[in-house]
């Protein structure tokens, strides 16, 4: 079984692990298309490359990142998402566009929009 | 029957120790570290099994578990391979797969019908006439199978250990070994892995050479100093079943399976010994001369009656050379190359009065019919490849011991990723391609003379340490020129019986024949044959098979390739990746108190839940008690395996109002809001309370199965949003109690509380911290049964005793305990949905009514835009309550709504109801059948249709007064 590298805890048996599905950049909530907002929620990147992915040591509840090969299952690295997500979310109730935007790195998001 | 040879042979028996054996019914005497195999061939019987297919009469080939020839019924189970079974612990066995008695089996019959069961016959028979499949369906499942199952077996305590090393060493020959000792010495731990009882591998039975003096030595140091190192832990009788990323390695002992993590692994696996493919090459008395040297040097066993060495090696020279030091009579070396690569073997021979026959080959050998055995070899002149010529001469003799070659044992390195490419100079395949971190030694590795290999061992020890980042000498010269493999020995025959696989009883025609019928490729050849399929999964088919493949499709044996290596390397029983087989569940502070009040229990997730308490035959009419006690007076319930988040900081309402459909920024101190969790995609996914202890703190209840996502979501989406929150899970760091019924104001007030109960100043939904007795609380008034109602949140530690003051209190009132199953009566009765039964995995919030706790005027939260999207479109379903009468078929969960023709919906909930007499349920239904009055058809168990009333929710008390007391 693999090792993985939680940020917190240092190497750790994968089992000891959850997976969170795909870091996605949420589209403009109110702004956004019903297609775009579909997308979002439905479709995952599936190129061959690096993805970014949430990952959760379940023991301790830390959620973090990590950057994965998908096809050598090679993990490149794992950090806080505090790298990502710099600054807290704006909670001024008149709204919504500006959520804090994440940082993406470049290689893993692609949305090529290819059903 | 001979005597057993004196030491230096038969190293593993005890000869003071004799055992008295039995095996299929016979005496067989044996000693003390002898097998079932090796005391049967010492008591002159080769015969052990019959064949898979043709039902042969079959003896050892490789006395090594490389084949499946050996396989025994034991008490305990079937299919044991009779040279791993110490006879110590079998003295008793029999044969299987026999029809009759194993020297007369009457299935021996399909031998004689094989022109009829050619390869892959199954894929075009037992369909014609029709009909015909339902008799031969009967003869095949009587006729499939080898052993007998004992299915009156107590199961054996099986567990697991977690072992954690620098290096693992698979493999306890000379290259493990040495391996093992170099690294030990350069301070690493080491564990040292062998399936062997003892440590040495090939040491202890194979001939690297005419003289033994460097042998002997060699492996009296080498196995003293391993066995005495403090940093090498040996596991002997020990099997490493699998390769798994990161150097994760099952190793299974005895009744145990290890779970090892190694830093670095080391695979001195050694290579399997091939046989020769003639006709009749299955005769018991015919072996590997590696399974002959087996015999001789473990057991002190000397089969009489002749031997004849078929050489395709120098290394079957040197086990003719053992075989006449141990006295046997050795009539003749037949080599199928023109001569030994070393000429000092010939002279050995002639010395010895030893015939060679060179460049020729055993064509077919005679079977006794008497002993079922071989009796004689015919030897043909060789002149090409896999073509002979003429008669040369007969030999009689009950033993022939055949080497053509060696096939690394690349199981694990293939499955880690390792190639097999075949040179067709040396006629072998060779591993390359292996993880960063695993390293190769000795005849694994292609290496097969003793100084090389010992070299070989070290200098993996070395490339391992520097993986390792400890410093180390350099790597030392372990070249090995040694030529063992013969390029084709198979020499089919027209009469066939010329076996590539004897585990699925294949002929050289098999492999061929698939071929021609177009399945190419090894990987389906074989798919269609079966070659590689059985028990010894390829250790002596796999190479033949890729030189047949590849010249029958015409490529070279490096495109042919042999099939996926995939774990387990050894059968391994359910039993141990069971393990103890202990199954957590998680019981309630009160579990006690409902044992003793005659809970019957159910599980609820991994905890164990009171589903009513009573007798199991009066279940219906103690559910109906219980119902009656809530409606009528007072009743008791342990909710505390409800989810409990605590939610505090300067941004927890904020973090509410985004998190959860409702809005919670001005809900007021002291009061609680129904929370509606919905996923991205806009699916309800959880329900709770939210009760607001102060601006700054929240208290949040979960569903018994679902908290642990909630508060999983709760941190994922907090790590995005940043705000100044900190979320605990305290599920089971507070239990909660939920006294319910007209009269549970009463009983509060008797056990006395520092909250005011009334109604005035503790209305409908509120909430507040306080005592109840002197047990601290958190204090709720909830609606979910439709009654009064005070739902106690108490820190674990005072919930037992809080319960027994309860339930003390409320004796003057008839307050009783109820359970699971009458609170999911009750709050049917009220139409309160239950997400996970009446949700499913589309359930958005329009279906289920719950539109009312959407809070649109807020900004955004979780799943907002999917719920809009979903709201704008058409419902497609309405979940609805219904009712029937009671004399109607009662409807389940699960059953259909049909409208039409078509599905439209499903039952979610459906109750029988004694307050009400009727039967009660919701059901997903049409919108256009959702209303009041109409009526939704229903197919309930059998097909039965039935009409059922929608109703308006709730069934019980439709103006909700009476939790609003």
């Amino acid at each position: 079984m693999k090792i993985l590298i939680c940020p917190l805890n240092g190497p750790r048996n994968i089992a000891e692990f959850t997976y969170g599905g795909q870091v996605k950049v949420m589209p403009d909530p109110k702004g956004s298309t019903d297609r775009e907002w579909a997308q979002y929620v439905f479709y995952e990147d599936s190129h061959i490359g690096v993805v970014q992915e949430w990952w959760m040591h379940t023991a301790s509840s830390y959620w973090f990142i990590a950057e994965r090969h998908n096809q050598t299952d090679e993990v490149l690295r794992t950090y806080d998402p505090a790298e990502l997500f710099d600054k807290a979310v704006d909670r001024s109730v008149a709204h919504a566009s500006k959520e804090s935007e994440p940082k993406v790195h470049a290689d893993a998001q692609h949305k090529d929009g290819n059903a | 029957m001979p005597d057993r040879l004196d030491l230096p042979f038969g190293t593993r028996i005890r000869r003071d120790e004799p055992v008295k054996a039995q095996f299929d019914g016979r005496d067989l005497p044996a000693f003390a570290g002898d097998t079932v195999a090796s005391a049967l061939i010492a008591s002159g019987q080769w015969v052990i099994s019959r064949s898979f297919k043709y039902h042969r009469p079959r003896g050892p080939l490789s006395m090594a578990g490389h084949d499946a020839n050996t396989l025994i019924q034991t008490t305990r189970a079937p299919n044991r391979l009779a040279e791993e079974l110490a006879i110590t612990d079998f003295a008793h066995t029999t044969a299987q797969n026999v029809t009759g008695s194993l020297m007369a089996d009457r299935s021996a019959v399909l031998d004689w019908l094989g022109r009829f069961l050619p390869v892959g016959f199954y894929y075009r028979a037992f369909y014609r006439p029709f009909g015909i499949w339902q008799w031969w369906e009967r003869v095949i499942r009587w006729a499939a199978g080898l052993g007998v199952a004992n299915l009156s077996v107590t199961p054996r305590y099986t567990d697991k250990q977690y072992l954690f090393c620098d290096l693992a060493v698979i493999g306890a020959g000379p290259s493990g070994l040495s391996a093992a000792l170099e690294a030990a010495n350069a301070g690493i731990s080491v564990l040292l892995i062998d399936e062997q009882p003892e440590l040495g591998g090939a040491l202890t039975y194979h001939r690297f050479a005419i003289a033994m003096q460097t042998q002997q030595a060699v492996s009296t140091t080498l196995i003293a100093a391993v066995a005495s190192h403090p940093r090498i832990r040996v596991l002997a009788s020990a099997s490493c079943n699998g390769w798994f990323t990161d150097h994760y390695l099952p190793v299974v002992q005895g009744d145990r399976l290890f779970k090892v993590r190694a830093k670095t692994v080391v695979l001195a696996t050694g290579a399997c010994e091939q046989h020769v493919v003639f006709r009749n090459n299955d005769l018991p008395g015919i072996i590997l001369c590696s399974a002959l040297e087996r015999l001789l040097c473990h057991s002190g066993v000397a089969p009489d009656g002749g031997l004849v060495v078929l050489a395709g090696n120098d290394q079957a020279w040197l086990t003719a050379l053992t075989a006449s030091e141990a006295g046997m009579r050795v009539l003749a070396v037949v080599d199928l190359r023109e001569s030994p690569d070393d000429v000092a073997l010939q002279a050995e021979m002639t010395r010895r009065g030893i015939d060679t026959y060179l460049s020729a080959t055993v064509y077919h050998a005679d079977r006794d019919a008497q002993s079922q055995s071989l009796e004689r070899v015919h030897l043909y002149r060789l002149t090409g490849q896999g073509e002979v010529a003429e008669h040369i001469d007969t030999l009689d003799c009950r033993v022939l011991a055949m080497s053509a070659g060696f096939m690394p044992a690349y199981q694990l390195a293939c499955q880690a990723g390792g190639q097999l490419r075949y040179d067709d100079d040396c006629a072998a395949f060779a591993l390359s391609g292996l993880p960063a971190g695993l390293f190769l030694a000795g005849s694994v590795n292609s290496i097969h003379t003793l100084s090389a290999v010992l070299a070989d061992g070290r200098n993996a020890a070395r490339s391992a340490l520097a993986s390792l980042g400890v410093a180390t000498s350099e790597h030392e010269d372990a070249h090995c020129a040694a030529k063992v493999n013969h390029p084709w020995p198979i020499f089919p025959h027209p009469k066939g019986r010329d076996f590539v696989d004897f585990d699925e009883d294949l002929q050289v025609k098999d492999i061929v024949n698939a071929t021609r019928l177009g399945y190419r490729d090894v990987q389906l050849v074989k798919r269609y044959s079966t070659v590689g399929m059985g028990p010894s999964q390829g250790r002596h088919s796999a190479l033949p098979t890729a030189r047949l493949v590849a010249r029958a499709t015409e490529r070279t044996v490096s495109e042919t390739g042999v099939t996926t290596a995939r774990p387990p390397v050894k059968p391994e029983a359910l039993g141990l990746i069971a393990g103890r087989r202990f199954h957590p569940h998680r019981r309630t502070a009160m579990a006690d108190f409902h044992e003793q009040a005659g809970a019957q229990w159910t599980p609820a997730g991994l905890w164990a839940r009171p589903a009513f308490y009573g007798h199991l035959d009066s279940r219906d009419r103690c559910i109906a008690d219980e119902v009656r006690a809530v409606r009528e007076a007072v009743g008791v319930i342990d909710v505390s395996t409800l989810g409990g988040i605590e939610l505090r900081g300067p941004d927890a309402a904020e973090f509410m109002n985004r998190f959860y459909t409702y809005g919670f920024l001005k809900q007021p101190v002291g009061r609680t809001r129904y929370a509606v969790l919905v996923s991205e995609q806009g699916v309800v996914i959880d329900d709770g309370v939210a009760a607001r202890i102060a601006d700054d703190h929240f208290y949040v209840t979960a569903t018994t199965g679902g908290v642990d996502r909630v508060y999983r979501e709760m941190l994922r989406w907090n790590a995005q949003w940043r705000m100044n929150i900190d979320v605990a899970n305290v599920t089971s760091a507070f239990s909660a109690i939920n006294v319910a019924g007209p009269d549970s104001r009463r009983v509060l007030e008797a056990l006395g509380s520092s909250v005011d109960l009334t109604a005035e100043a503790l209305p409908y939904l509120a909430c507040r911290e306080g005592e109840v007795g002197t047990v601290p609380v958190r204090l709720m008034r909830v609606g979910f049964v439709g009654e009064l109602a005070y739902e106690l949140h108490v820190p674990s530690l005072f919930a037992s005793a809080l319960w027994e003051s309860i339930m003390q209190a409320g004796e003057p009132w008839g307050l009783r305990p109820f359970g699971v199953e009458a609170q999911r009566l009750l709050r049917l009765e009220k139409g309160h949905i239950i997400v996970g039964q009446d949700t499913d995995g589309m359930t958005h919030p329009g279906e289920v009514g719950l539109d009312w706790a959407i809070n649109r005027n807020k900004p955004d939260f979780v799943g907002r835009r999917s719920v809009d999207i979903l709201a704008k479109a058409p419902l497609a379903r309405q979940l609805v309550g219904f009712s029937l009468d009671l004399s109607a078929p009662k409807p389940l969960e699960g059953h259909l709504v049909i409208r039409a023709g078509e599905i439209v919906g499903n039952v979610t909930s459906c109750e029988v109801s004694p307050s009400l007499n009727q039967i009660i349920g919701l059901a997903y239904a049409h919108p256009d059948n959702a209303n009041p009055g109409d009526h939704i058809s229903i197919r309930t168990e059998g097909g039965v249709m039935v009409q059922a009333r929608v109703e308006a929710l709730p069934f019980y008390d439709r103006d909700n007064e009476r939790q609003l007391l």
